[in-house]
């Protein structure tokens, strides 16, 4: 059995990553899978949190998580095919205005 | 050393490197690849950790569906890699001193926390036997009953709003 810590500390070190991610990268769309990373990240500290207090509302938590990662993921990428067909282009430093 | 931990440890590092290369890849392609990666092995860890049924949601939801609709949306757009752009010069520096603030933090709150003695719910039964699915479903459908009918409200609404956003309005120039 794998302590639990060991899974904390690895959701910690992924939940970093998709940060830093966010924060360097220009393009919204790996800016997009990095925040996917970011709840992956969540998830799995929510499971292993299940698994240590042997609960089973942490995945159904990540249940729902999964669920409103999709919602999310189908308005933004949404969004973002817009934003491509009004500007041409999809650099994150020039979308700097509400109007289209 | 039991072969858990070794199974552990090695996919880790798969989680850990193919999240790297997620950040540093130059095309977008490649970085979605990597994180289809990434999600496989986070799958396999919530295998590890008794949840089967959420290994496979990960699989078919995110490795499946949701990659496919970005990497689908990648090419259309042909975003593989953008021009390089004017950079602000101490972005990167300040962004990767926040993020090892973030990561020192973290790890710190995990071994605090990890000592005390938190809150121990009365476990629910059988959360390691192949019992796992009909409990959860027990638990999904009694339960958490609201959430789940909110979430199908919720997955109307995306659905909804994500064909009102790319629909072209008749008659509209662009």
């Amino acid at each position: 059995m794998v302590p639990v810590d060991y899974y904390i500390l690895l959701s910690a070190v992924l939940f970093t990553l998709g940060a830093l991610g966010v924060l360097i990268r220009r393009n919204p769309l790996i800016i997009f899978m990095s925040i996917e990373l970011m709840l992956n990240a969540g998830n799995l500290a929510f499971v292993a949190f299940a698994n240590m207090y042997k609960s089973f509302s942490g995945q159904i938590f990540v249940f729902f998580v999964i669920a409103v990662a999709a919602a999310e993921v189908a308005v933004g990428l949404a969004l973002i095919v817009e934003i491509f067909k009004t500007r041409k282009n999809i650099n994150i430093d020039e979308m700097n205005s509400l109007k289209g | 050393m039991t072969s858990e931990l070794i199974v552990f440890l090695v996919l880790s590092l798969v989680a850990v490197s193919s999240a790297l290369g997620m950040l540093f890849s130059r095309n977008a392609v490649y970085s979605a690849l990597f994180l289809v990666l990434n999600f496989v092995t986070v799958a396999v860890f919530y295998l590890l950790l008794g949840a089967p049924f959420i290994a496979m949601s990960q699989i078919t939801v995110y490795a499946g569906a949701i990659m496919v609709l970005f990497l689908f949306v990648i090419m259309l757009l042909g975003a593989e890699s953008l021009a390089p752009a004017k950079t602000l010069p101490w972005q990167r520096p300040l962004a990767i001193l926040l993020a090892v603030i973030l990561a020192v933090e973290s790890i710190y709150l995990v071994f605090a926390r990890a000592r005390s003695d938190a809150f121990v719910a009365a476990p629910d039964v059988a959360v390691n036997s192949m019992d796992n699915l009909r409990e959860m479903a027990m638990i999904l459908f009694n339960q958490f009953l609201l959430p789940f009918e909110v979430t199908s409200v919720l997955l109307l609404v995306a659905m909804v709003g994500a064909i009102v956003l790319t629909k072209q309005v008749k008659g509209e120039q662009r």
